[in-house]
C-alpha cells in the first residue's frame, strides 16, 4: 500500500511537489538558523576561552577578586609545578601561562629621547619555546601585518594601529616602563619584529604580545605567572566538566586562609560570563522554539490546504465505497512520506548551506569597528549532532499533525449528501 | 546695668580666642620656610610593606629649592642606579637596565613610586604649600606628645593631586606631624603619620613617617630618613639630562 501512495504522490505533482518544497525550505531554515546560533555562540566562547579567560584559569585567590584588573603583584608563583601537575591530571587540556601587564610604550628618536610614547596593554605569552601553540591560538599569524613572527628574546609585536601611532616599525626599538611584581620600575627594550591587526577595537588601540620569558625576566616574575589557562584540546565548552575540574583543583590547592593559594575558575564564573551565557543560551533556546513552532504552524496549513484542495478527490473515492478509515490512514501515510521527502531534501540543503557558513564564515569585523569588548571578527556556523535531527520536528512532525486534524472532516461527511455536493 | 558688664566681657574673651588661634594662610608661611630650604642633600630609607610582604629600597636626592630634585637609588641590586629628575614640571626616569632615560608622564604620573604608597604625581607636586592652598586652623590636638594646630586646607589651583587635606601642625616647630589627603569627592586617599622627627640646624624635619594610599591594600610605606644636609653645595649638573647617564 505504500508503495501505491507513493507511486501516486509521485505521479500527481499536485499532491506533492508544493507540500514536499514547502516542506523542504522550512527544514532548511531551521538547521541553518540552528547551526548558525550554535556556532555564533560556540565562537563566542572559543574566543574568549583562547585570547582572555581559558575554559578553566587558574589564579591566586587574591587575583581572583581583581580578575579585570589583571594585577600582577597578586601573580601565581611556583607556576612550574602547578602546571606540571595540571598537565597529568587533565591531559585533555593545553595548559598555558599569560601575564597581562600595562605600561607606556616609548620610541626614541636618534638621540634616544622620547620621540613618541602611548599606554600598552601587554600580553607575555610563550611565543618562543618549541611545544607552543599560543600563535595559533591567539590567530597571530593570520592577523600579521608587516614584519614576521618574533624570533628570538627582546623581539615583540604590537597592533598595526598602535605602531603608525608610534611612527614605529618592524626593525624598530621600542621601551617599555612598567612596574614589576613588586611594584618597582621596570625598564626594557625590545625590538619589533612585526605589527598585527587583531581585529579587536581594544587591542588594536594599543597592545603588545612579548615573549612569556622576557616578561618574566622584566617585570621580576621568575616562575611566575598571572593567570594559568586551561584550554579543552577539542575546543569544546562543557560546563558540568568544567565545573567538576574547578571542584577537584580547589579541593587540593586552596586554602581560604591564604590569599595567594591557586584557585580554578571556570569560564563561566569569569567576567561575568555566566550571565551572558545563560541569556544568550535562554534567548537562543527561545529563538528556535518559536521557529520551530513557526514553521509548525506554516507546514500544518500546507496539511489543512492539502486536505481543502482534494476535497473533491475525498468525495469521489468515499462515493465509490472507501472506508472512511482507509481513507484516513492514507492521507496520514501520504503525508508522512511527503514530511520525510521534505525533511531529508531540508536537511540536506540546510547541512550544505550550514557547512558553507561553517567554512568560511561571515566577516562582523567592520560592524563591531568600535567595540570595546573581546569579539571575533568572523563568526561562522557549527554542526552539531541535532543539526541532523532539528529538522524532523517541524518536517515531519508538523506536516502530520496537519493533515491528521484536517482530515479529521472525512468522518463528518454525509455518504448521502455525497452527490449533491460533488454536482455543487 | 549687669547687661552692661556682660557684653564686653564676652567681647573681650571672644577677642582673646580670636587673638590665640593663628591665620591659617600665615600658618602655611611658616610650615614652608620651615620645609624649603635652598639646597637638601637627603639620604633616605623606603620600607614598602606590600600585601607579599616588605622591600626595603635606598636613595639619596639632591633637592634645589622647590623645583628642582634628582634621586639616585643605591638598593636593592636591582633598583640600584635608577635615576630620577624633576624639573620644574617635567619628571623624566633613567634605568641603566635600558640606559634610556623616558619621560614619564599623563596616567604613569598617578603610579606608584617604585612599589611604594607615594605616586609620582606626590613628588611632582610643588611643595610650598601656601602656593596651592588656602588654609583654616579648625582646631587643637595632640601628635607625638606634641601641642598642634588642626588645620584644613582647601585647593585654590585647580591642577592638584589632593582637592583637600586635613594636617596637624606642632604649634611652635611648624612641623608636620600627620596629614590625610582628600578627593575632591571628599574621599580618603592618603595619610600621613610622623612617628619621629629631627632638627636639622633649627629647622625641624619628619624622620620617621609611614605614608599610607587608603585605596591600597598594602600596609604602608615606611619613610626613614638617613641624613639630612641643608644649604649644600650642589653643582649645576646634577640637574641635567645628562646626569641621568652619568
Amino acid at each position: 500500500m505504500i508503495r501505491f501512495l507513493i507511486k501516486g504522490l509521485f505521479r500527481d505533482r499536485h499532491r506533492s511537489l508544493f507540500p514536499v518544497i514547502t516542506v523542504t525550505v522550512g527544514v532548511t531554515i531551521t538547521v541553518v538558523l540552528h547551526c548558525w546560533i550554535t556556532g555564533v555562540m560556540g565562537d563566542f566562547i572559543d574566543f574568549n576561552a583562547r585570547f582572555t579567560t581559558g575554559h578553566v584559569k587558574v589564579v591566586t585567590r587574591a587575583y581572583a577578586e581583581n580578575l579585570e584588573q589583571r594585577p600582577i603583584d597578586l601573580a601565581l608563583l611556583d607556576t612550574k609545578a602547578i602546571v606540571d601537575s595540571l598537565k597529568e591530571q587533565w591531559p585533555g587540556y593545553d595548559w598555558v601561562q599569560r601575564i597581562g601587564f600595562g605600561g607606556i610604550l616609548d620610541a626614541p628618536d636618534s638621540l634616544g629621547e622620547t620621540r613618541a610614547q602611548g599606554p600598552a596593554m601587554g600580553f607575555g605569552i610563550d611565543l618562543l619555546s618549541p611545544e607552543t601553540d599560543e600563535i595559533g591560538r591567539m590567530g597571530i599569524r593570520d592577523g600579521l601585518a608587516s614584519g614576521k613572527l618574533p624570533e628570538r628574546p627582546g623581539d615583540i609585536l604590537i597592533s598595526d594601529q598602535f605602531a603608525h601611532h608610534l611612527g614605529v616599525g618592524p626593525g624598530d626599538r621600542v621601551t617599555l616602563l612598567t612596574s614589576t611584581m613588586y611594584g618597582a620600575m621596570a625598564m626594557q627594550n625590545f625590538t619589533i619584529a612585526g605589527t598585527v591587526n587583531f581585529g579587536i577595537e581594544l587591542m588594536d588601540r594599543g597592545a603588545m604580545i612579548a615573549d612569556l620569558s622576557d616578561m618574566q625576566a622584566t617585570l621580576d616574575m621568575q616562575d611566575a605567572a598571572g593567570e594559568i589557562l586551561g584550554i579543552a584540546k577539542n575546543h569544546r565548552y562543557q560546563e558540568t566538566v568544567l565545573a567538576q575540574m574547578s571542584d577537584a583543583f580547589n579541593k587540593q590547592w586552596t586554602d581560604p586562609e591564604d590569599e595567594f593559594s591557586a584557585v580554578m575558575l571556570p569560564l563561566y564564573e569569569q567576567n561575568n560570563l555566566k550571565s551572558l551565557i545563560e541569556y544568550t543560551s535562554g534567548m537562543i533556546g527561545l529563538m528556535i522554539f518559536v521557529f520551530v513552532l513557526a514553521m509548525c504552524v506554516v507546514l500544518w496549513n500546507a496539511g489543512l490546504i492539502g486536505g481543502l484542495r482534494r476535497y473533491g478527490e475525498i468525495g469521489v473515492r468515499l462515493a465509490i465505497g472507501e472506508n472512511k478509515g482507509h481513507l484516513y490512514r492514507a492521507m496520514i501515510l501520504e503525508s508522512v512520506a511527503i514530511g520525510i521527502c521534505g525533511t531529508i531534501a531540508g536537511t540536506a540543503i540546510g547541512l550544505g548551506l550550514s557547512w558553507l557558513l561553517q567554512t568560511y564564515g561571515i566577516n562582523v569585523g567592520d560592524v563591531m569597528k568600535n567595540a570595546t569588548m573581546m569579539i571575533p571578527d568572523t563568526f561562522r556556523a557549527d554542526i552539531t549532532p541535532p543539526a541532523y535531527f532539528i529538522g524532523f520536528i517541524p518536517g515531519l512532525f508538523a506536516t502530520v499533525v496537519g493533515t491528521s486534524l484536517s482530515g479529521i472532516g472525512i468522518y463528518r461527511r454525509q455518504t448521502a449528501s455525497l452527490f449533491k455536493e460533488l454536482e455543487a | 546695668m549687669r547687661n552692661q558688664r556682660i557684653i564686653p566681657a564676652v567681647l573681650i574673651l571672644a577677642g582673646i580666642c580670636i587673638a590665640q588661634t593663628p591665620d591659617g594662610n600665615a600658618l602655611l608661611k611658616k610650615i614652608d620656610e620651615n620645609m624649603i630650604a635652598r639646597n637638601k642633600i637627603i639620604t633616605s630609607r623606603m620600607i614598602i610593606h606590600g600585601r607579599r610582604g616588605s622591600r626595603t629600597i635606598e636613595s639619596r636626592s639632591w633637592i634645589q629649592g622647590a623645583e628642582k630634585s634628582f634621586t639616585e637609588y643605591l638598593a636593592p641590586a636591582r633598583e640600584k642606579g635608577t635615576k630620577m629628575l624633576k624639573l620644574e614640571d617635567q619628571l623624566w626616569t633613567y634605568t641603566p637596565s635600558a640606559d634610556r632615560s623616558i619621560r614619564i608622564s599623563g596616567h604613569m604620573l598617578r603610579q606608584s613610586v617604585m612599589g611604594s604608597d607615594l605616586s609620582y604625581e606626590d613628588m611632582m607636586e610643588d611643595p610650598k604649600l601656601e602656593n596651592l592652598y588656602d588654609a583654616a586652623v579648625v582646631g587643637e590636638d595632640t601628635c607625638l606628645g606634641r601641642s598642634c594646630w588642626v588645620m584644613e586646607l582647601q585647593a585654590k589651583v585647580v591642577d592638584v593631586a589632593y582637592h583637600s587635606r586635613k594636617i596637624w601642625i606642632d604649634k611652635t616647630r611648624y612641623n608636620v606631624l600627620k596629614e590625610e589627603r582628600y578627593a575632591k569627592s571628599g574621599k580618603l586617599l592618603k595619610t600621613t603619620v610622623i612617628s619621629e622627627t629631627m632638627q636639622v640646624e633649627g629647622r625641624w624635619f619628619a624622620k620617621r613617617a609611614v605614608f599610607k594610599d587608603v585605596l591600597n591594600q598594602g600596609k604602608g610605606t615606611e619613610f626613614i630618613l638617613e641624613s639630612l644636609e641643608l644649604d649644600a653645595d650642589i653643582p649645576d649638573y646634577i640637574f641635567s639630562k645628562a646626569a641621568l647617564r652619568k
